[in-house]
């Protein structure tokens, strides 16, 4: 099957589409900061004129989400598989 | 009018009703038939108010044909299509009524012009739709649908406490906007009603406690009448309400987090029903005419792309048997197509440009910048980390690749489904990209067509923003997979069904222990102090009892006893069949009482 092939080529070569993953996070940072290609004249707040800023928001948002739900969860949230069985 | 009109839900529930009588050869085309023909008849749908029925002293509409309505009964009816198509190899004539059913009381209750009209169809969803719960046949299936049924029956009543109480004091028993900004106690109970079935915390725990128990095919269901009929209903009744802009990015979050935490493949979907159709409550609440049709274009989005998981879900049920993240592992060995499709549905849920999120979630979080609500705005970008995180990550990664940790035996079941489910995915996930790729198609038909118009979600700050906020949440999920920080593990997340779970439980212990000794004590002190004297009394009675009463009774019990006979041959016991017979009998007697009062 050739989806499965396509996918098996991608695995074969993680380190080189994890580089390419590197590139395009690098390159949307370096966008982001050229206000010929990215115009920011509609942005509600000043704090989204800095460069890459959605991007550290982005980061650290899902860094705090994942503490967050995992502290919930830890507060009592997350029980074993068996809690309501009699 | 030359043509007359015809109510879509009337195929489907005659449909539903002729199913069982067609031929065996010609069931699976039949199936797919129907529901066609419903989706035909909304597309060519006139506007204008239809089917104006004067019952008693009260005149029920129908059918208001409207922007707002057609856009919904568009969606509903189209998803019925896929949704048959998805089950089309169940056997079982039952499931597939119950489903249309469903999709009959979700129709009726966006055609519907009054707010009886409206209650009728609300309860019809209520009952059919716990049919999909219960056709899973497991224990835990059963006893999740009768909770689910129960805080429906609680939502429904408040509803109709509410129309009695509006109806009441406008004379009116119109389906139109209630005032918003001095919201009476009727407009309050209804507005229970409609946040109840539109699952916003705390009145949320039914849907993740009911949708994963569902069958394969009908969690798929599911998944898109019952919320967003309520999301249809919030825009009718309360648009513009401030509270909901409060409730809806609440539950964008509550949502999340949950569904971060989750094991279960269907359960954290559902967790993501409840977060994004906190985008939709949010955007009925912000109301301005970009909300408005926000909300309505995140509802139809919605549906394709959460369908489209719930088959990736069902489908990964349907051939392994298991949905927790912990049992599986390196499936797109054996599952790639399914792999691809909950992919689609991953990166759509999560607003990626060129998939259907990105046109449709965006209007909100924009019209709510557009307000000034900033912190609104924020944290709803905020809850789409979150929604990418799990949908478009945390599920394709540990069900499809990480580790292995599937049985033998789920490793040897598991492949891709059988053509139509494939099929149905594949047209769900292709209509996911056609409407992120062409706007006109959806935009066309929501209810403020110039403000959809003039709204253009590929601008240049637009993409960048949310390239940088996906991008770098895959960043972190790898990061935090590499440090091996979320790999799933067992275990049950406790929500606010919490309370009646174990309140239910409580009830019966206090009825096993302190009613239990209560009632023994208070036998016993009657056996020792009142059964001398009983005895001689009862010796008279006895004498009278033999000569006077049994003569009558003996002719009574006789045809009581004949009549019983007949009876029990005509039901088969099944409670929840019995249960379901009864609410609806109770029903149509409360709606003829009101009626009739």
């Amino acid at each position: 099957m050739s989806l499965l092939r396509l996918i098996d080529f991608l695995r074969d070569r993680l380190p080189t589409v994890v580089r390419i993953g590197c590139a395009v996070l690098a390159l949307l940072i370096v966008l982001d900061a050229l206000p010929a290609v990215v115009d920011k004249a509609h942005a509600a707040t000043a704090a989204e004129h800095l460069p890459g800023f959605w991007s550290v928001f982005g980061l650290l948002g899902c860094l705090v989400l994942v503490v967050l739900s995992k502290s919930i969860g830890h507060l009592g949230v997350s029980q074993r598989e068996d809690y309501y069985d009699e | 009018m030359s043509n007359p009109w015809i109510h879509p839900a009337l195929v489907l529930l005659l449909g539903g009703g002729v199913l069982p009588w067609v031929p065996r050869s010609a069931k699976k085309g039949f199936l797919l038939l129907v529901p066609l023909l419903a989706y035909g008849l909304v597309v060519v749908m006139p506007r204008g108010e239809f089917a104006h029925v004067e019952f008693l002293r009260w005149t029920l509409v129908f059918g208001r044909v409207d922007a707002l309505s057609l856009v919904f009964a568009h969606i509903m009816s189209l998803m019925c299509i896929i949704g048959t198509l998805f089950g089309l190899q169940v056997e079982e004539d039952a499931q597939h009524i119950a489903a249309w059913v469903y999709v009959a009381g979700s129709l009726g209750a966006i055609f519907a012009g009054d707010l009886f009209t409206l209650f009728l169809f609300w309860e019809l969803m209520a009952f059919s739709s716990v049919f999909l719960v219960w056709f899973r046949r497991r224990p835990q299936s059963t006893a999740a649908g009768f909770r689910y049924l129960l805080v429906h029956v609680a939502g429904g009543l408040s509803l109709l406490a509410g129309i009695i109480l509006q109806v009441k004091a406008t004379g009116s028993t119109a389906f139109v906007g209630f005032d918003v900004h001095q919201t009476t106690a009727a407009g309050y109970l209804i507005l229970i009603g409609f946040l109840l079935n539109a699952a916003v915390p705390p009145l949320h725990a039914w849907l993740p406690d009911a949708y994963p128990e569902g069958t394969f095919n009908g969690s798929v269901f599911l998944s898109a009448f019952t919320t967003k009929t309520a999301v249809y209903a919030l825009c009718r009744g309360f648009a513009g309400m401030e509270l909901l802009v409060v409730l809806g990015v609440i539950m964008s979050l509550y949502g999340v987090v949950f569904a971060v935490i989750e094991n279960d493949v269907r359960r954290l979907f559902a967790y993501h029903i409840v977060s994004q159709v906190g985008y939709m409550v949010a955007g009925v609440g912000i109301g301005t005419e970009l909300a408005i049709n926000g909300a309505c274009a995140h509802a139809f989005a919605h549906i394709l792309y959460k369908g489209l998981l719930f088959m990736g879900g069902g489908t990964v049920l349907k051939m392994t048997g298991e949905t927790r993240m912990s049992e599986l592992g390196g499936l797109y060995k054996k599952m790639p197509w399914t792999f691809l499709f909950t992919l689609i549905g991953g990166l759509s849920i999560s607003a990626f440009p060129l998939f259907s999120g990105f046109v449709s979630k965006s209007m909100i979080v924009e019209a709510g910048f557009d307000e000034h609500l900033l912190w609104a705005g924020f944290l709803l970008n905020l809850a789409a980390i979150g929604t990418f995180y799990c949908n478009g990550l945390k599920v394709p990664y540990f069900v499809w690749f990480g580790k292995n940790q599937c049985t033998p035996e789920v490793w040897d079941r598991a492949s891709d489904p059988p053509w139509n489910m494939r099929a149905a995915m594949g047209f769900t996930a292709l209509l996911c990209v056609f409407i992120g790729v062409y706007t006109p198609y959806l935009y066309r038909m929501l209810p403020y067509p110039a403000a959809a118009a003039a709204y253009h979600p590929y601008t240049s700050y637009h993409i960048a923003e949310t390239l940088q906020i996906l991008l770098f949440t895959a960043l972190a999920f790898f990061v935090l997979v590499k440090l091996r920080k979320i790999e799933p593990h067992r275990g049950t997340n406790v929500d606010l069904d919490w309370f009646y779970r174990l309140g239910g439980r409580a009830f019966l212990w206090l009825a096993r222990k302190p009613v239990q000794a209560v009632d023994t004590g208070v036998g016993e002190l009657y056996r020792l102090g009142g059964l001398r004297g009983l005895m001689k009394s009862a010796g008279a009675i006895r004498e009278f009892d033999n000569r006077v009463i049994d003569g009558a009774v003996d002719g009574l019990a006789a045809t009581v006893r004949r009549a019983g006979g007949q009876l029990r041959t005509a039901q088969r016991g099944a409670l929840q069949e019995n249960l379901t017979l009864v609410f609806a009998v109770a029903a149509v007697a409360l709606v003829a009482f009101l009626l009739l009062a």
